[in-house]
């Protein structure tokens, strides 16, 4: 016969286990909008990867090692293009570089966590979860789990697009009708307005999307979103500066 | 490229996307930043994504595209909208995409 004590801390146990697993699925909830977006990206990876040459395993290993979308689209393509490993490294480092300043603007959220934790969160940013997290802590701070559930639910949906994308591979029935290709820049779109909370921001969003632009048909297309983002964020600082100081 | 030296080079390929995503976050989560670094920083999220998408929207094979043709270009125009005034993430993506679709069957 247990003692009140002990049941009452097993029901402790059991409702902090409950608790638990409602943010853990809270998690994988709200990283459905970006697995709407990955499921036709992924799938394109893979069906790109196959057609490469790249084997099953190094596809999929791809998806589970690099977790980028525009750099593994373009590794594919190298990769059938028999390019060499240094280029292939060399340029999935500079697409990817913009990465650097993402980790940087979410830095100040993690205060207190444990280094695992940050290697393991790290892992797993990309463009969208940037974004996502961004959002989701600009007011609060969220429970780890849910956190991690939203990194593992993105991924996984990533790398299991990417191995049905391989397996269609030739097969493959077009995207493009339903505008499944449209996903990406449509959730780029919903997670770039509620950015913009100020005049300025939304003056430094046209600056660097016309800055990205340009340098993108100059023939830039590996460095024009990193290029364009520390341009305009720090003509974006100085704007915000000047109008403080000028009386209005 | 046989399978073995492709693999090795998809882990080279993972070290150096995965070095710029871990490095500040580990060595920046602990201190307090300067304001100034703070204000630009908090410019990041727009500036990256605005020079994320704009491309997409406005050019296709590496060409300026602004002519009727281009569905993404006209399909964003609401789906902005809807953005701005539902604030629904879901919302958006279905709207962006659904006009696309809509685009393309009717054109």
């Amino acid at each position: 016969m247990p003692t009140k004590e002990k049941r009452c801390s097993d029901a402790v146990e059991r409702f902090s286990a409950e608790k638990k697993n409602l943010r853990f699925w809270n998690g994988v909830r709200q990283a459905l909008p970006v697995v709407l977006g990955y499921i036709p990206v992924g799938f394109a990876y893979g069906v790109l990867a196959q057609k490469s040459g790249l084997g099953l395993f190094n596809a999929v290993a791809m998806s589970v090692i690099v977790f980028a979308g525009s750099a593994q689209l373009i590794g594919a393509g190298l990769f059938g293009a028999a390019a060499s490993p240094f280029t292939l490294i060399f340029t999935t480092f500079v697409v990817n570089l913009r990465h650097l300043l993402m980790s940087a603007a979410l830095a100040p959220k993690l205060k207190g966590w444990k280094k695992w934790q940050i290697a393991f969160f790290g892992y797993e940013l990309t463009d969208e979860t940037f974004a996502l997290h961004t959002m989701r802590m600009a007011k609060r701070t969220p429970p780890k789990i849910e956190t991690f559930a939203v990194n593992i639910t993105a991924q996984l949906s990533w790398v299991i697009s990417s191995l049905f994308g391989y397996l269609a591979g030739g097969q493959l029935a077009d995207v493009r009708p339903v505008g499944l290709d449209f996903a990406l820049p449509a959730m780029f779109i919903a997670l770039l307005v509620p950015q913009i909370i100020k005049p300025v921001y939304l003056m430094m969003a046209l600056l660097s999307a016309g800055i990205s632009v340009t340098l993108y048909l100059l023939g830039f297309s590996q460095s024009h979103v990193i290029t364009a983002t520390i341009v305009a964020a720090t003509i974006g600082v100085g704007v915000e500066q000047w109008m403080k100081n000028s009386p209005s | 490229m046989d399978e073995k030296l492709a693999f090795l080079t998809i882990c080279g390929m993972g070290a150096v996307t995965y070095l710029p995503r871990l490095l500040p976050m580990l060595f920046l989560s602990g201190r307090t930043l300067s304001p100034w670094i703070t204000r630009w920083l908090n410019f990041v999220p727009t500036t990256v994504l605005a020079a994320l998408l704009a491309p997409g929207l406005l050019c296709h094979e590496g060409k300026l595209t602004l002519n009727p043709d281009n569905f993404f270009l006209f399909a964003a125009i609401p789906t902005f909208f809807v953005a701005w005034r539902f604030k629904s993430f879901f919302g958006t993506v279905a709207t962006g995409m659904g006009l696309v679709a809509l685009g393309r069957y009717f054109f």
